[in-house]
C-alpha cells in the first residue's frame, strides 16, 4: 500500500489514486505525418523501466488531478512528486 | 474433577473461574486463562494430532506461536474453525475441539499405515510415479486428495462480523515482551503516538514464562508496573491478542486483532476479528525469538517438547508436562528449564549437553542434577508418548557418536538454540543475515523505517533486551520529532550471568548414515526429515528454494517457523558452507494466518461494491420491477404484471412506446457538465465528428474513440449556452469517460480553458417516449412551446415540468417522439409520478432496460459494450459519416493503419431469420458453411437479438466479416445448444428506416 | 536419463534412496552455443527441449539468472486451459493444451496435470452474452466448452453461492472440462530434466547483462559468468523482457506488473474444479495439498518487486467470500506475486526482431503458464527456421503497427 503525496492534497493511501502509465508521453502534433510504426511507438511502446520510473497518477478519489511520480519499480520507493508541466527531476536520457 | 498435572499454585490462570472443555469427545476441566494446549497437558493429554503424510502420532511441542503439531478443529457447523493451533486457542467454558485429519481417531488412525510405506515416499515421489497408465493421474489424485489437508471448511455462511480499522501512528511496536514494553514505554514518554501490539492474551512475552527478576521485582510484577504506566500515557494504545502479520511498502502494516475468539460464540455483539491497517512513521520490531528443536531420530514423538515451552507451561499455566524429564541441549537456555522442572517437583533424570562441561553444567551439578556433557539423545522410545531416550557420547565436533545408554522418562525438553523472529523485518524488504557467533539469522540493514530490538535481533539476554528496547523506543520517537533520542531514566538492572556459547548441532548423528536411521524430523508438520533434504540434494535440488519446493520444508501452516533454520543449516553442511551463504527463503506475509473475512473487512453482499440507485428507484420496487446490474447501478429491467413472463412484459412495454407512450428512468446515463470558452475545441478533439459549431439549444450525437481507434463511448452532447455544454455518456462508461477527458485536459491540453463536472447524480431523467409523449408533457409544462416547429428534434429547452425547473431534451434512443425531462434529482420521483398521473389517459407504461434494448435494436442503434467489444471502429459500424475529415481527433490516426482499412473486417449488420418466430441466440457464431470441418471458419457473431412485437418478427444485430457488402446473403448461426439457424444479412435499421417517427 | 516409475522408486527404496542420480546436470557454460536461450523458466526450457528434439539443433544452452522455475513458472496458480475467444489465441492455447495432455509421458515426469474442469462465472446479462459467444467460438475452434446454469454450477461446486442475495449474483458459467491444473514446479523440473537429457546445458546463476551485436546481427551474450558466443539468442524472460529488450536497443509494447496469488491453510477437499470470475476479479482452486489457491487480477501499477498490493488482495478476497461464503473463516497462509509482462491486447509477442538472430517470446501477461509447452514449441520452430510458425505468426511485433491486435482482455481479464 503505497503512500503517495498528492501535490495538492498531501500524502494519501494508494487506494485513493489511479495509475495512469508512463509520464511524458507526448501526443504527436501531426499524427497524419507519422508512419504506422511511429504511431505504434507512441501508442504502445513504453520504457517499462526496472528502477526509476517516471509515471502518471491521478488522485481519483480526491482532487481528481493528474501528477507525476518518480518511483523505483523494484523497491517501490517514491523519490519525488511533481505537477504536470514541471520538468522531470534529474537528467533523463 | 482433577487436573493431575496442574501445580498447586502459581501461573497466570484464574483458579476462581474453573471451566470445562471437550476434546475428541471427552470432557476435561481447566481454568480461565488456559489455552487448549495447557488444558490438555494439565489433564495429561499429549497425543493430539497426526502428521500430514505418515500420520504419525504427534503431541504438543511448544506453548505459543511456535507450535506446529497441535492443529485442531474448534467448534462445529458454520462457526467451526479449522487448523487452529492448540497453544493459541484460549479456553472458554464449553469449548469443543477435535483432532484433524484422523480416521477414525487420533489414538487409532488407519492412515498410519502410510508410515509402513514411508520408504516408498521419499521427497517428490509423486513426480516419479502415478504415471501409468497414461492419463490416469486424475484417478490417483482423487485418492491422494482425500488424504490431504487438515481441517474442514465450516458448513455454512459465517455468522460473525469483521471490520477494518485504519490508523496512523508515530511508532508501532510489534511485540510486548521485555524489549517491546521498554520501547513502547520510552517512546510513549516522549508524547509520541504509540501503538503496542502483542499476539498473546496479555503483554509480557517471555517475562511471563520465566522466573527472572528485574529491579528486584519478579518479572511478572515488573510487567504489571510497565503496563500501568503505558495505560497512563494518553497517546499510547496497547492491543493484546493482536498479531502484526504483514509488513508492506511505505511502512504499511496489517495486524489481526482477535476480539472474541476467547469468548463463547455469540456472547459478544461486536466484530469477531478486526484487521488493523496501520501506517507507522517508525516501527520497532520486538517480536522475540523461537526456540529450535534438535534433529534426532523420532524427535517428533509426543512428550518431546521445546524446553522453553516446558518452562512456559510451568510458569504461565502452572502445568507440569511430565514427571520424569530429560533435558537435551546445545546451549545454556535449557538449563533454566531443568531448574524449573526441579522446582516444580519433577524428577530430572539428566541434562544431556552436546558441549563440554561449562559454567551452567557446574551450576546444575551443584543443584544435584546429573549433567551428561558431550552426549546426545540419538533416539527416543515410545510411539504415542515417549518412554525413554537412547543416549550416545558425542565427539567434540558433534560429527560422530559412540557408546550407548538409556534413560527412562516421559518428557524430553530440547533446545537447539534460538531463531530470532525476523519475519516482519524480512517482509519489509530487508535481508536477514547469518550470525555465526549467535548461530542464527539476525536482521540485516533496514530498508524501511524500522529497527529491531531484543531477541528478534539476536539478543537473548534479558538485560540486552531491555537496553535495546528502551533505546529503540527513544530513537524511533526521536525520528518522528518526539523527545531528544536520549533515555528518560536509567535502564533497569537485571541479575545477569555469563554463559557458555552455543554449539551448532544440526543433525544429531546416530551412528549410521542419515538415510538409514529412523526419521529425524526437520519440519515435523510437513513430515520432512533430514534424510529427505539429503535426498533432494543428491538429486540436484540443492538450493534452499529447491529444497523447500521439493521436500515441502516450511510449506506447511507454520511457514517453517520451527524447522526452516535447521533445514538451511543441514543444506549448508551438505555444501560445506555456512547457513549464511545458503540464505533464507523469502519470508512472505502473513506471519501467522489471517482470516479471509478479516482481510475483506466485511465487504460482503450489499457492501461488496457500492449500490447506486436512482431517485426513482423505490417507485420501481413498489411496482414490482426486476432489476439488472449495470456497473454499480441497479436499473429497472422490466415491470412484469402478475403472471407475466419476461417476454410478455417486454412485448407489452415495447408496444406501449410504439403506440402511445412509455416512460423510462434514464437517470443513470452519465452526465458531464462542461463550461468554458474552449469547451467546443475540447469536444471537437475528443469526438470523431465536428463540434465547433453546435448552435445554442441544440444537441449533437457524438462518437468517442480510444487512441487505438476503437469505439469507446457514445452519447448526445447539448449546447446549453455560449460556453456551456452537457455531455451524456453511457451508464457503464461514465466514470471511465470522465477520467479519460480529465487526462487529456490536464496532461495534454492544459491550455484549454474549461471545467468539467460530473453531474450524473444531480439530475433525474424521465424519458417520455412515444407518439403521445407530447400530449402528456403538455399537461405538465406550460412555459415551453413543445410544437415541432419551435422545439424540433435534437433541441433542448428549459422550462418548468410539474412545477419543477427542468431541462428537456428532444433526443431519442427508441426512434419515437421523445422528451427527456431532467430535473433536480430531489424532485425526480415527484416529476415521475406527475408524468404518470398525466399519462394515465394514454395508458402510460413504465418500461425497463430490456424493452429499451429491443426498441433501440429495432432502430439499429448500437449499444457500446454489447454490439461492440473494443475491437470495433465507427467504419465497422457503418458510421464513416461521423468521422471528421478536416480535423484531428483522438484515435483518428489509428483508423488508417493497414489492418483497419481492410474491407473484410467484421462489420455491423442486421440479421433476419427465415422463420419470423425464431429468435437468434445472442453470442451465436456466424458461419458460411455450417458443416465445414473444425476448426470452422467464423464470420462473426450475433451481438443483439430480440423478438420485436412492433414488427411481429425476430430481429438481430451482429458483426459479420465484410458484412456491409453482403446484404441479402444467407449465413448460418450456430449455438452450443446444437441449433444451426439460417439468417439473411440485412440493413440494421428495421423500424422506421427514414426516421420519421422521431421527427414529428 | 534415469527412468522414473514405481519400479525405480521401489528399487531405490531398497538402497535408502542413496543412489538417485541428479535430475539434471549443472554444467558450467561453454564458450559458445548454436542457440542460447535466456531465461530458465518453463517457456525457455521447453524451447530448448524442442530445439533439440524437433529441430536437431546441435548445441543449446539455457541461461538462468537464479534457479530453474524461480520466476513466474514457480509462482503462478497452476491453471491450464484453452478457452480463449479469438481464433489466433484459441489455436495456440489449444495446441498447448494438447501438448500438456501428453507431456507427463513424453518427459517421464508426473506433472500432476489434472483436467479437473474450469468454470468462468458470469454475473451480469452482458457477462452471459460474452460467455455464450466464447463458448460458441471455442466449439467451432474444436475446443470443448459448455454452458452451465446456476443450478448446474451449484451441483458441480456445492460450496458456491448461486443465490440472488449476492451483490453480483452468479447467472451462469462456461465450463471447460479439459481445463484444470498442473503442478508448476513439476513443469519446471520435468522440462529441465528433459532438456538436459537431450543435451541442453541448463546453466544456473548466470545472469545476462548484455546482448552483443555486430552489423545488426547478434553475436552472443555477456553474462555474470562471462561472455557466451551464440549464433542465435532467444529471450524468454517474462517480466524482465523489457530489460532484455533495452540491452538490444529496443523498446517493446510491454508493461511489467505484479500478479498476486495466495493460499489458505490446507483443508480437506471442498473444491474439485477451478472457478474464475472476471466480473469480481478473483479465481480459486484447491491444491492436492488441500490449500485453497487464489489469485487476483493484475495490480494496477508497474512493479518488478514480486510483491503485491494489499489493496488488490483485500478486494479479491472479498470476491472469493462473496462467491464462497463458507470460506469466510478460512485463514490465509501466505501471499506472493510474480512479475508479468502485459501487452496492450493481452496477447503475447513471439517472433523475430529487427536484430538478426535475436528472437523474443514475451508479453504473455497472465496467460504464460498454461501456454508453456505450446509457446516453447512454436518458439523453437521460429528460432530454428528463422520464421514464425503459422500458430505464432499473428503474434508478431508488426501487429502493433498494422493494428491487427487480438484483444483477449475479455478472456484474460482475470489473471489465471
Amino acid at each position: 500500500m503505497l503512500l503517495i503525496e498528492c501535490p495538492w492534497c498531501g500524502p494519501r493511501d494508494e487506494s485513493e489514486f489511479a495509475y495512469s502509465g508512463e509520464a511524458h508521453i507526448v501526443r504527436p502534433l501531426t499524427p497524419e505525418e507519422l508512419t504506422d510504426e511511429e504511431w505504434a511507438d507512441y501508442l504502445f511502446c513504453r520504457r517499462n523501466t526496472r528502477g526509476d520510473h517516471l509515471e502518471q497518477w491521478c488522485h481519483a478519489s480526491g482532487c481528481r488531478r493528474y501528477f507525476n511520480v518518480q518511483r523505483d519499480t523494484v523497491t517501490y520507493r517514491i523519490k519525488s512528486v511533481y505537477k504536470p508541466g514541471e520538468p522531470p527531476p534529474g537528467d533523463r536520457p | 474433577m482433577s487436573q493431575p498435572h496442574r501445580l498447586a499454585e502459581g501461573g497466570r490462570i484464574d483458579r476462581k473461574r474453573p471451566l470445562t472443555f471437550t476434546f475428541n469427545g471427552r470432557v476435561y476441566p481447566a481454568f480461565r486463562g488456559d489455552t487448549l494446549a495447557s488444558g490438555l497437558l494439565a489433564n495429561g493429554v499429549h497425543l493430539v494430532a497426526r502428521s500430514l503424510k505418515y500420520h504419525r502420532p504427534r503431541g504438543i511441542v511448544g506453548a505459543g506461536v511456535e507450535e506446529s503439531n497441535a492443529l485442531v478443529q474448534v467448534g462445529e457447523g458454520a462457526r467451526s474453525l479449522p487448523n487452529l493451533v492448540a497453544t493459541q486457542v484460549e479456553l472458554y467454558d464449553g469449548l469443543s475441539a477435535r483432532s484433524v485429519n484422523v480416521f477414525p481417531s487420533v489414538g487409532f488412525d488407519l492412515r498410519a499405515v502410510n508410515g509402513w510405506f514411508a520408504r516408498l515416499m521419499p521427497p517428490g515421489f509423486y513426480y516419479k510415479t502415478f504415471m501409468w497408465p497414461a492419463g490416469s493421474w486424475r484417478q490417483y489424485e482423487h485418492q491422494i486428495r482425500k488424504a490431504a489437508g487438515f481441517g474442514v471448511v465450516p458448513t455454512g455462511a459465517d455468522p460473525d462480523d469483521y471490520d477494518h480499522m485504519n490508523v496512523h501512528c508515530d511508532v508501532l511496536v510489534a511485540g510486548a515482551g521485555p524489549a517491546g514494553l521498554a520501547a513502547a514505554l520510552e517512546a510513549g514518554r516522549t508524547g509520541a503516538r504509540v501503538i503496542l501490539m502483542d499476539e498473546r492474551t496479555e503483554p509480557g512475552g517471555a517475562l511471563l514464562a520465566g522466573s527472572g527478576r528485574i529491579e528486584g521485582l519478579p518479572a511478572g510484577r515488573w510487567v504489571n508496573r510497565m503496563v500501568e504506566e503505558l495505560a497512563s500515557l494518553p497517546e499510547v494504545q496497547v492491543l493484546a491478542r493482536t498479531t502484526v502479520a504483514g509488513y508492506y511498502e511505505h511502512n504499511f502494516l496489517l495486524a489481526l486483532e482477535r476480539r472474541t475468539d476467547h469468548l463463547a460464540p455469540g456472547s459478544d455483539p461486536g466484530p469477531r476479528q478486526r484487521l488493523w491497517r496501520i501506517r507507522a512513521k517508525q516501527v520497532v520490531l520486538a517480536t522475540g525469538a523461537i526456540e529450535r528443536p534438535l534433529v534426532f531420530c523420532n524427535n517428533d514423538r509426543p512428550g518431546v517438547m521445546l524446553a522453553s515451552g516446558v518452562s512456559e507451561y510451568i510458569h504461565r499455566y502452572a502445568v507440569l508436562p511430565g514427571s520424569r524429564a530429560v533435558v537435551f541441549t546445545n546451549n545454556d537456555s535449557a538449563y533454566q528449564t531443568a531448574f524449573d522442572l526441579l522446582d516444580a517437583g519433577a524428577q530430572v533424570e539428566a541434562i544431556v549437553d552436546s558441549r563440554p562441561a561449562g559454567q551452567r553444567s557446574a551450576e546444575a551439578r551443584e543443584r544435584g542434577l546429573q549433567v551428561m556433557n558431550r552426549h546426545a539423545v540419538v533416539d527416543v522410545r515410545g510411539a504415542k508418548r515417549i518412554r525413554g531416550v537412547r543416549l550416545m557420547a558425542l565427539s567434540a565436533d558433534g560429527g560422530s557418536v559412540s557408546g550407548k545408554g538409556r534413560l527412562a522418562c516421559d518428557l524430553l525438553a530440547v533446545s537447539g538454540g534460538w531463531s530470532p523472529t525476523v519475519q516482519l523485518h524480512a517482509q519489509s524488504g530487508a535481508r536477514p543475515a547469518y550470525d555465526a557467533r549467535k548461530v542464527c539469522f539476525v536482521p540485516g540493514p533496514s530498508v524501511q523505517a524500522e529497527r529491531s530490538a531484543g531477541a528478534c535481533r539476536g539478543s537473548f539476554d534479558l538485560q540486552a533486551c531491555l537496553t535495546e528496547g528502551f533505546r529503540a523506543g527513544a530513537a524511533a520517537a526521536h525520528a518522528t520529532g518526539h523527545g531528544d533520542g536520549g533515555l528518560s531514566r536509567p535502564i533497569p538492572s537485571v541479575e545477569g550471568r555469563e554463559g557458555d556459547p552455543i554449539q551448532p548441532l544440526w543433525i544429531v548423528p546416530a551412528g549410521k548414515p542419515v538415510s538409514r536411521v529412523p526419521k529425524q524430523f526437520v519440519d515435523p508438520l510437513m513430515d520432512v526429515s533430514a534424510a529427505d533434504i539429503l535426498t533432494a540434494v543428491r538429486e540436484g535440488y540443492d538450493s534452499i528454494e529447491y529444497v523447500k519446493r521439493y521436500t515441502n520444508l516450511g510449506m506447511g501452516p507454520d511457514q517453517g517457523r520451527l524447522g526452516n533454520v535447521n533445514g538451511i543449516a543441514i543444506l549448508a553442511d551438505q555444501h560445506g558452507t555456512d547457513p549464511g551463504s545458503i540464505g533464507t527463503t523469502t519470508f512472505r506475509p502473513m506471519y501467522t494466518p489471517v482470516t479471509f473475512a478479516a482481510l475483506s473487512g466485511g465487504e460482503q453482499k450489499e457492501l461488496f461494491d457500492p449500490v447506486r440507485k436512482t431517485a426513482i428507484h423505490e417507485w420501481h420496487v413498489e411496482q414490482g420491477a426486476l432489476f439488472e446490474n449495470v456497473g454499480q447501478w441497479k436499473r429497472a429491467w422490466y415491470f412484469p404484471w402478475p403472471g407475466e413472463s419476461l417476454d410478455e412484459a417486454v412485448d407489452r412495454e415495447c408496444l406501449a412506446v410504439r403506440r402511445s407512450v412509455g416512460v423510462l428512468d434514464a437517470s443513470t446515463l452519465g452526465k458531464i457538465d462542461i463550461q468554458g470558452p474552449d469547451a467546443n475545441v475540447f469536444l471537437n478533439r475528443v469526438y470523431t465528428n465536428p463540434f465547433m459549431k453546435v448552435p445554442i439549444g441544440r444537441c449533437r450525437y457524438g462518437l468517442m474513440l480510444d487512441e487505438n481507434g476503437m469505439l469507446m463511448d457514445d452519447g448526445v452532447t447539448a449546447r446549453l449556452g455560449e460556453d456551456h455544454y452537457l455531455m451524456h455518456t453511457t451508464t457503464g462508461g461514465a466514470a471511465h469517460v470522465m477520467s479519460w477527458l480529465e487526462l487529456w485536459l490536464q496532461t495534454e491540453w492544459p491550455e484549454l480553458k474549461l471545467y468539467m463536472t460530473s453531474v450524473t447524480d444531480h439530475w433525474a431523467t424521465v424519458s417520455l417516449c412515444g407518439p403521445n409523449s407530447r400530449r402528456v408533457l403538455r399537461k405538465l409544462c406550460s412555459d415551453v412551446d413543445l410544437s415541432r416547429e419551435s422545439f424540433p428534434f435534437m433541441a433542448v429547452r428549459e422550462g418548468a415540468v410539474a412545477g419543477v425547473p427542468a431541462r428537456i431534451f428532444r433526443i431519442s434512443f427508441t426512434g419515437e417522439l421523445t422528451y427527456e425531462v431532467n430535473v433536480n434529482a430531489n424532485f425526480g420521483r415527484h416529476v415521475w409520478e406527475a408524468v404518470f398521473d398525466a399519462g394515465e389517459e394514454y395508458g402510460i407504461t413504465p418500461f425497463g432496460t430490456e424493452a429499451m434494448h429491443v426498441l433501440r435494436a429495432e432502430k439499429g442503434y448500437v449499444i457500446v459494450g454489447q454490439d461492440t467489444d473494443g475491437s470495433v471502429t465507427p467504419v465497422d459500424l457503418g458510421m464513416e459519416r461521423m468521422l471528421g475529415r478536416k480535423k484531428d481527433f483522438l484515435g483518428k490516426r489509428s483508423l488508417f493503419r493497414s489492418y483497419l482499412v481492410r474491407k473484410d473486417r467484421k462489420q455491423f449488420v442486421g440479421l433476419l431469420t427465415e422463420d419470423p418466430k425464431e429468435v437468434l441466440p445472442e453470442g451465436g457464431q456466424i458461419v458460411d458453411d455450417p458443416s465445414a470441418p473444425l476448426p470452422r471458419p467464423m464470420l462473426g457473431h450475433v451481438t443483439s437479438s430480440y423478438y420485436s412485437a412492433a414488427l411481429e418478427r425476430s430481429i438481430a444485430l451482429g458483426l459479420v466479416k465484410g458484412g456491409h457488402g453482403r446484404t441479402g446473403e444467407t449465413v448460418h448461426i450456430q449455438n452450443f445448444d446444437g441449433r444451426t439457424i439460417a439468417a439473411r444479412i440485412a440493413d440494421p435499421v428495421f423500424y422506421d428506416p427514414k426516421g420519421e417517427r422521431q421527427n414529428v | 536419463m534415469q527412468k522414473y516409475s514405481f519400479l525405480s522408486l521401489a528399487r531405490n527404496a531398497l538402497t535408502y534412496h542413496e543412489n538417485w542420480q541428479r535430475a539434471w546436470r549443472s554444467p558450467d557454460p561453454k564458450p559458445g552455443y548454436d542457440v542460447v536461450i535466456v531465461g530458465g523458466g518453463g517457456h525457455g526450457l521447453a524451447t530448448a527441449y524442442y530445439l533439440v528434439k524437433e529441430h536437431r539443433v546441435g548445441s543449446v544452452a539455457v541461461l538462468e539468472k537464479g534457479y530453474v522455475g524461480g520466476g513466474n513458472t514457480g509462482r503462478n496458480t497452476e491453471i491450464v486451459r484453452s478457452n480463449y475467444l479469438w481464433d489466433e489465441a484459441a489455436h495456440i492455447y489449444e495446441f498447448s493444451l494438447k501438448l500438456w495432455e501428453g507431456l507427463t509421458q513424453q518427459i517421464n515426469f508426473n506433472l500432476m496435470f489434472s483436467q479437473r474442469g474450469l468454470l468462468s462465472l458470469g454475473h451480469t446479462l452482458q457477462d452471459l452474452r460474452d460467455i455464450q459467444r466464447r463458448i460458441n467460438a471455442n466449439l467451432l475452434n474444436g475446443i470443448d466448452s459448455e454452458f452451465l446454469t446456476p443450478e448446474q454450477i451449484k451441483e458441480m461446486v456445492p460450496a458456491i453461492d448461486v443465490s440472488p442475495r449476492a451483490r453480483y449474483p452468479i447467472l451462469g458459467a462456461s465450463l471447460q472440462r479439459r481445463g484444470g491444473t498442473a503442478r508448476h514446479d513439476a513443469l519446471a523440473w520435468g522440462l529441465a530434466r528433459a532438456a538436459d537429457s537431450v543435451g541442453v546445458d541448463v546453466i544456473h546463476n548466470c545472469e545476462v547483462t548484455g546482448i552483443r551485436r555486430e552489423g545488426g546481427a547478434v553475436t552472443g551474450v555477456d553474462t555474470s559468468r562471462g561472455f557466451i558466443k551464440a549464433g542465435k539468442v532467444g529471450c524468454v524472460t517474462a517480466g524482465n523482457s523489457g530489460v532484455l529488450a533495452s540491452m538490444a536497443g529496443m523498446r517493446l509494447p510491454l508493461e511489467s506488473r505484479p500478479l498476486q496469488a495466495w493460499v489458505s491453510q490446507p483443508l480437506k477437499p471442498i473444491l474439485d474444479v477451478v472457478v474464475m470470475s472476471n466480473a469480481v476479479h478473483a479465481y480459486i482452486s484447491q491444491t492436492d495439498r488441500g490449500e485453497l489457491l487464489c489469485g487476483a487480477g493484475v495490480d494496477s501499477y508497474n512493479g518488478y518487486g514480486q510483491r503485491g498490493s494489499p489493496a488488490t488482495l483485500e478486494h479479491a478476497i472479498a470476491a472469493i467470500i462473496e462467491m464462497f461464503p463458507r470460506f469466510s473463516r478460512v485463514r490465509m497462509l501466505r501471499q506472493w506475486a510474480g512479475t508479468v509482462d502485459t501487452c496492450p491486447d493481452a496477447c503475447p509477442i513471439i517472433g523475430l526482431t529487427p536484430v538478426k538472430g535475436l528472437y523474443f517470446n514475451c508479453g504473455w501477461g497472465t496467460g504464460g503458464y498454461k501456454s508453456t509447452p505450446g509457446s516453447g514449441w512454436v518458439f523453437a520452430y521460429t528460432i530454428a527456421q528463422n520464421r514464425p510458425h503459422r500458430l505464432n505468426e499473428p503474434f508478431s511485433l508488426e501487429r502493433f503497427a498494422t493494428g491487427h491486435l487480438i484483444d483477449e482482455h475479455g478472456a484474460a481479464g482475470v489473471a489465471h
